[in-house]
């Protein structure tokens, strides 16, 4: 049984922490994780595996736990497959276990555990074929047996944040390397921001007891700890967990802000993201133990070794009343010695090696602890927790077992298979790992970034010896961040260094014993239940690279990324092939580390604030005026103003009559605006638009079009000159910033020579325009310095002047197709000037009208929007604007045009399209073809790209793109959609005032 | 070779599944050889494939310089459809479909192509009037296709977040029934084993390092494992396509871009359809595993390194807690990233070259997973007839000379 010391421990036994496992109620107290709380209430079985359903516990007491998920908090709250051992006890904890079904205890599916035989790995490959169309029934099935926990109900009650910082050193790991460092590299006043996942710095210290010069270690711990509280520059984040080393030095961390509280407190997030740019980074994370490949390894009560000892260290928690220890490396030896010292029996010492020191095996001799050399542990019993295991004498060859079974009664196996070195950082930050033979570990390699790793993360064992590493390191740091040394530094901290030990004996898999023991199942991914048998099978299927491998048997793949798997299926897989491991390969580490909350990772980048609200000037307005809003790139703007009663229809028509027959009004803010000044301006927009700039006159505008490089349209919109060198470009509301960066990467990378400057100026004018038949006269009433005479005043000219007292300048363009003026002031006037026009033009009953009706007046006279008549498939001259297009100079576009296929000339050209029924508007990307009832694959002439109802010509019509349009005016074609079609004929694209007389007038 | 059923499973469970002979030999490369395939993506492999079971070449070799399906092939979102916009690319990618509804049979080894749907989502007018273009032209192609309003698309994926109130609501979506996603490794694994079976030489660790080439003839490579002959050579190897052509003496349109993918811990069932979404970028099945499969955009540098930024996977995660509010307290797994080869006009290149007895097909870019039987099956025509078959002739390099381009950028917006 497992349970709580007396006395001992970092725990407050004199506060009492009460919680849920399963319905059930439970104490513990603070310093307990919800594994080790669990264990001091003498619970062992916390979870099934993924495939079998077997019962599973704990394996280890950190970040590498296979087992022991679980889903904490309820409903809204919840959070599936969490960690037990990195869960921090608080008061009312609820948690419960996963991928169970009815109870934990009885699991139906355990029946998979009776077909294992069929299910080797990969087993979903071979059949499931069967008949044809099945598999969406087997694969209903199959996702039901699969996952693990279930995810919360929608609506996260909790916020995250991110962070971001820079600093000369940042250390990741606090254990006694990563403190020296830390420490060495704040007394000399560097930036310094110090990490580790745990709730508590120390790292091994907590576990394991050690001392650091003549003192407990944690005393030292503490000490360095309140010396980097205490630094102005420095930082030490607990609960915080390096999950990515990106390039340049860029690491992110996720900090557990609020997780070990009931909830974060008020103003908190649950977690923060620090996004950090480290001059240095030390990598000092440590090393996981490795479980041993044998015979049912997977009860309740095998653990690692160093999870038995940090549970009796850190929280007084004995896990078991006598515990078999065995291993392969001289660390389990101090676990026994503290167990029995506990009060805990050790039945005995199970070593692979031969021999080791003699000092080792005179301490266990003197705690009256059995020492088993050259044996194996080949058999675990008990289903829902240990009861005992067999040992064997284990061959030279490490091949086989021989002898006789011995049966040691046990509660627990505490087991050690060696240390892995934590290179998941440093491999993810491009370093290559190099396998060590001795250790049987990958150590840090070559590559990487500016960054050392040190400490056990190294490969360096000793206390003694990562502490010095640490100072080292820290060291070094300084000098790479330029640091010069301020004050007395201090001496390096000192351990007793520990005598040279025997090297592990890495045995990949222990042989199993005889009979039925031999079919035992050896897990070495215990969480997706991989056997070594799954990976022999895998090696002689012809799955020999260790990708394939783990593809194949998805070793390694489950939520702990086989941190206590991967090197072990590594060195199996290679002696299947009969390969050294160097050549089977490693896997490289990907980012995250430990899983990574979405939520933390989106941060404040959710619901309305996913992407920034563009508002204009006039937003207060429209909204007072029942605007009805729709998105265009980041801005909202308004659609249309239905009055009391309207349906859109009725608005949009409304406001379309009401501009044509007198006055309307158009907040045009959102047009991109881009200020070009230059010595080489006008140069410069000759090359990007297809039309000549050079001669336009100041005080004059210009419609443009620009093209990609393959001759298609990308954009087009009014410009003006300001003056000799200065214009004012104008570009769709969408596309503005693609156009600003279009103009910037020609200017950069291809013609630097340009003396151009170019500005983004979109926010800080409003912009209104008027337009109408009684727009001039709304334009002379408002009083000011400007003659808006046709002949003083003329079509795309420009003037400054002051109007109802506002200063502004005014652009007389148009985009209706009505006589239209576009009036910009300065940003922090536009709701002014919106009030002055709205009061003055109610004479003429102005009409604010939105996009809609924009979108009806402009194709009334044919006028395209780009990203509507164009998708980047439409030339200039498909447009029927080959007017527009020099044959003078050059521009970015114009060699394309002359490519067979875009110098076609039945190409899908720009028509327009009257339905016969006058009143079906056809839905846009509507497709269009030659004759109805044709049977797929149906020929596609072209299709549909605007399609409205007109009030001003009382009925519905359409713009579309139609093979060889241009020439067959006058002509009946279908228009289809949803398995509908309706006869409509082809016209020119302009149905009202083709010679545009109205917008000169 | 053993033939994988049921019933094979269960004789060889008893006899502890010793007998299973290696899918795909390891043999060293012949000096020569009838054609080379290089790269071992799951176009190469299924190149090979149908070379050796549709045209008879058999003494052929692929050959990898890793490990097969270690390039875009296994670590792709895996989506499968054939909505795309053009008459061109709808007809090679619904031939893929159609080769996929038998792949498991055909190749005895279940790929698990699973016909769960996919939707494309509209957040805007704009996107409303593009994606039902693309619907009605579908329909006339005879590719399944379906428009769904927001209603409509909520009843069909109640997990998405329909609020119209969102930042970007969803307005409507597309839905192709017959489309889906696979198990990528499977289908580098099931094309080896197949074509492997039929005598082909699947040659993995042997990089490609330079062209032999004769008076505008190809005569063989030079690899890491020593020089092999071929008078047929055909280029599958994504995005280091540029890099092959160049030593070729070529030059492609192709741009090379990190694309980057993340899978969140398993969880139970609860997304049964594939979400694609270009206004608020994601795309998002469930594994059968129970991982929510991410895809992410594309980093805007180029680069052959396969890891991409960090602000991608942030965009991505927005995206995804924005349409689907149930992950914001879940986690993120892994995540990693492929080299895609994109052209200009977001279609492949499927095409012969100047070099006599020189092939290409590359350019697949974001979304050339889907097309994998297809591919193979034309660019083996291509290559044993030297000629391409109907379905892949627009898709030559010339096209980027003469204008006639085969535009998908609308149906290839969103990275699949
Ligand atoms: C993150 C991501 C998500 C994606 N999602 C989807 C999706 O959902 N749906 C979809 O349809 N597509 C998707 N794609 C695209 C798809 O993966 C690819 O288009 C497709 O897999 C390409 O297959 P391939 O066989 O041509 O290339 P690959 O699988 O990349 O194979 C090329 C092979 O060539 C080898 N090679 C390269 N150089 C040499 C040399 N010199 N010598 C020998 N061998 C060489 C490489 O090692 C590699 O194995 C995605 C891609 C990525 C990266």
């Amino acid at each position: 049984m497992s349970g709580r010391l007396k006395s001992g421990g970092a725990i407050d036994r004199d506060e009492v922490l009460r919680f849920h496992f399963d319905d059930r109620e439970y104490f513990g107290h603070p310093g307990d994780t919800l594994a080790s709380a669990l264990l001091a209430n003498g619970v062992r079985l916390m979870g099934r595996s993924f495939k079998y359903h077997r019962p599973r516990g704990l394996l280890a007491a950190g970040a590498e736990e296979p087992n022991a998920l679980v889903r904490l908090r309820s409903g809204r709250a919840a959070e599936p497959n969490l960690r037990a051992t990195m869960v921090e006890l608080y008061d009312g904890l609820v948690a419960e276990s996963q991928n169970r079904w009815p109870t934990l205890r009885f699991d139906v599916g355990e029946v998979n555990s009776l077909f294992a035989p069929l299910f080797p790995a990969g087993f979903y490959y071979k059949t499931f074929m069967w008949p044809a169309s099945a598999w969406k029934h087997y694969e209903w099935a199959i996702r039901r047996f699969a996952g693990l926990g279930r995810a919360p109900e929608p609506g996260d009650p909790d916020v995250y944040e991110h962070r971001h910082a820079h600093c000369d050193v940042l250390v990741i790991g606090g254990g006694p390397a990563g403190l020296a460092a830390a420490r060495r590299a704040t007394r000399a006043g560097a930036r310094v921001i110090l990490v580790d996942e745990g709730a508590a710095f120390g790292g091994s210290l907590r576990g394991n007891g050690q001392a650091i010069d003549d003192a407990p270690g944690l005393d030292w711990v503490a000490d360095v700890v309140a010396d980097i509280e205490a630094a102005a520059d420095a930082v030490a984040l607990p609960r915080t967990t390096a999950i990515g080393y990106h390039d340049h030095n860029y690491v992110t961390l996720l900090e557990r802000v609020g997780d070990h509280l009931p909830r974060p407190e008020s103003g908190q997030p649950r977690r923060r993201l620090w996004k950090v740019r480290a001059r240095r980074v030390v990598l000092a994370t440590g090393a996981i133990e490795r479980p041993m490949v044998l015979a049912d390894n997977d009860r309740p009560g095998v653990m690692l070794a160093s999870a038995v000892q940090s549970y009796l260290n850190r929280q007084a928690v004995k896990v078991g009343e006598r515990v078999a220890i065995t291993t392969n490396n001289d660390s389990a030896y101090d676990v026994a010695v503290q167990l029995k010292a506990a009060g805990v029996a050790v039945p005995a010492l199970i070593d692979l090696r031969e021999e080791v020191a003699p000092a080792l095996a005179e301490r266990l001799a003197a705690q009256g602890i059995e020492l088993l050399l050259a044996r194996a542990v080949v058999q675990v019993h008990g289903k829902y927790g240990v009861k005992g295991v067999d040992v064997m004498r284990l061959a030279p060859d490490g091949e086989r077992v021989s002898g006789e079974v011995r049966r040691l009664d046990c509660d627990a196996l505490a087991m050690s298979g060696g240390w892995n070195p934590t290179v998941h950082l440093f491999s993810q930050s491009g370093g290559r790992l190099a396998f060590d033979e001795t250790l049987g570990a990958f150590l840090p390699g070559t590559g990487g970034q500016p960054a050392a790793v040190v400490g056990a993360a190294a490969g360096r064992f000793d206390l003694a010896a990562c502490l010095a590493d640490g100072d080292a390191a820290g060291l070094a740091a300084l000098e790479a961040a330029g640091i010069t040394r301020k004050g007395r530094m201090p001496q390096g901290p000192a351990a007793e260094a520990s005598t040279a030990g025997t090297p592990p004996r890495n045995l990949w898999q222990v042989p199993t014993g005889p009979g039925k023991a031999a079919t035992a199942k050896r897990f070495v991914d215990l969480q997706n239940d991989v056997t070594a048998s799954d990976l022999a099978l895998a090696a002689r299927e012809g799955y020999r690279s260790i990708e394939h491998v783990k593809r194949y048997t998805t070793t390694g793949m489950g939520t702990d990324q086989g941190k206590t798997s991967n090197v072990n299926a590594l060195g199996i897989v290679a002696g299947t092939l009969g390969q050294e491991i160097s050549a089977v390969g490693t896997t490289t580490f990907r980012p995250p580390y430990t899983p990574a909350t979405f939520g933390a990772i989106a941060g404040r980048h959710t619901g309305l604030n996913l992407d920034p609200i563009r508002r204009t000037p006039m937003q207060a307005w429209h909204e007072a005026h029942g605007a009805v809003f729709e998105p265009v790139g980041q801005w909202l703007r308004p659609r249309y103003y239905p009055r009391a009663g309207e349906d859109m229809a009725a608005a949009v028509n409304r406001e379309v009559k009401a501009t044509r027959t007198s006055l309307g009004l158009l907040d045009a803010t959102t047009l991109g605006k881009i200020d070009i000044q230059g010595q080489d301006a006008a140069e410069f927009l000759n090359r990007i638009y297809t039309n000549g700039w050079k001669r336009l006159g100041v005080g004059r505008c210009r419609y443009g079009l620009m093209l990609h490089e393959d001759g298609m349209v990308f954009d087009d919109g009014v410009t003006a000159r300001l003056g000799e060198n200065h214009f004012h470009m104008t570009t769709t509301s969408g596309n503005a910033g693609a156009v600003l960066s279009w103009l910037e990467s020609w200017l950069q990378t291809e013609w630097p020579e340009l003396r151009v400057y170019c500005n983004s100026v979109t926010e800080q004018s409003a912009v209104a325009g008027v337009s109408g038949p009684n727009a001039r006269l709304l334009m002379e009433s408002l009083g000011g310095d400007l003659d808006f005479s046709p002949e003083a005043f003329p079509f795309m000219t420009w003037q400054d002047g002051t109007l109802a007292g506002l200063p502004a300048r005014v652009f007389r363009v148009s985009f209706t197709g009505e006589l239209s003026y576009e009036i910009n002031v300065a940003a922090s006037l536009g709701t002014a000037l919106w009030e002055t026009l709205m009061r003055a033009g109610a004479a003429w009953d102005i009409t604010p009208f939105g996009t809609e009706a924009m979108h009806v007046l402009r194709a009334e006279v044919g006028f395209i929007i780009v990203g509507q008549e164009t998708d980047g498939t439409v030339t200039p001259i498909d447009l029927g604007l080959e007017a527009m297009v020099s044959g003078a100079k050059d521009f970015i576009g114009k060699r394309s045009l002359a490519r067979a296929d875009t110098a076609r000339g039945n190409r899908r050209q720009l028509v327009g399209l009257l339905p016969e029924d006058p009143y079906l508007v056809v839905p846009e990307g509507a497709q269009i073809v030659e004759r109805a009832g044709m049977a797929p694959p149906v020929p596609m002439i072209g299709h549909v790209t605007s399609s409205y109802f007109s009030p001003n010509l009382g009925q519905a019509f359409a713009m579309a793109l139609v093979e060889g349009g241009g020439a067959r005016h006058g002509e009946t074609v279908q228009v289809c959609w949803d398995g509908r079609s309706a006869p409509a004929k082809l016209c020119p694209p302009k149905f009202l005032d083709p010679d545009g007389s109205r917008a000169r007038a | 070779m053993t033939k994988y059923s049921l019933l094979s499973l269960v004789r060889n469970a008893g006899r502890g599944h010793r007998d299973w002979r290696e899918a795909w030999r390891s043999p060293e490369p012949k000096p020569s050889y009838d054609a080379l395939i290089i790269g071992g993506g799951g176009h190469g492999l299924a190149t090979a494939y149908y070379l050796a079971s549709e045209h008879g070449l058999t003494n052929i070799a692929v050959l990898e310089k890793g490990w097969i399906g270690g390039g875009n092939t296994g670590r792709n979102t895996t989506i499968i459809r054939s909505n795309y916009l053009e008459d061109a690319s709808s007809r090679l990618y619904d031939h893929a479909v159609d080769l996929w509804e038998g792949l498991s049979r055909e190749l005895n080894f279940n790929v698990m192509f699973s016909q769960r749907g996919v939707m494309n989502l509209a957040h805007n007018e704009h996107d409303v009037r593009e994606l039902r273009r693309r619907v009605h032209a579908n329909q006339l192609n005879g590719v399944d296709a379906e428009w769904l309003w927001r209603d409509e698309v909520q009843a069909f994926c109640p997990v998405l977040n329909c609020d119209p109130a969102a930042r970007y609501p969803i307005l409507g979506a597309t839905l192709q029934r017959r489309a889906g996603v696979a198990r990528h490794d499977a289908v580098a694994w099931g094309y080896a084993r197949g074509a492997d079976r039929r005598g082909v030489d699947v040659v993995e660790n042997c990089e490609v390092t330079g062209f032999i080439i004769r008076n505008g003839e190809v005569r063989g490579v030079e690899t890491t494992r020593g020089e092999i002959r071929a008078p047929k050579i055909g280029v599958v190897t994504a995005g280091h396509s540029s890099v092959m052509a160049t030593m070729a003496g070529l030059r492609l349109p192709i741009e090379s871009h990190p694309l980057q993918a993340l899978v969140s811990e398993p969880i139970k069932p609860i997304l049964d359809t594939v979400v694609m979404s270009n206004a608020v970028h994601v795309y998002v099945s469930q594994s059968d595993k129970g991982e929510l499969v991410i895809g992410a955009g594309a980093d805007l540098y180029n680069s052959y390194a396969q890891r991409g930024s960090f602000p991608v996977i942030e965009e991505t995660v927005r995206a995804l807690v924005e349409l689907f509010p149930f992950t914001s307290r879940l986690s993120m797994l892994r995540s990693w990233g492929g080299i895609v080869d994109i052209c200009p006009d977001a279609s492949p290149i499927i095409s012969k070259t100047p070099v006599r007895g020189l092939y290409f097909n590359c350019g697949w870019g974001t979304g050339g997973f889907k097309a994998t039987p297809g591919s193979g099956w034309v660019f083996a025509h291509t290559m044993a007839r030297d000629e391409p078959h109907s379905l892949n002739a627009p898709f030559t390099i010339e096209r980027f000379h003469s204008g006639a381009l085969v535009a998908e950028h609308g149906a290839a917006a969103v990275a699949h």
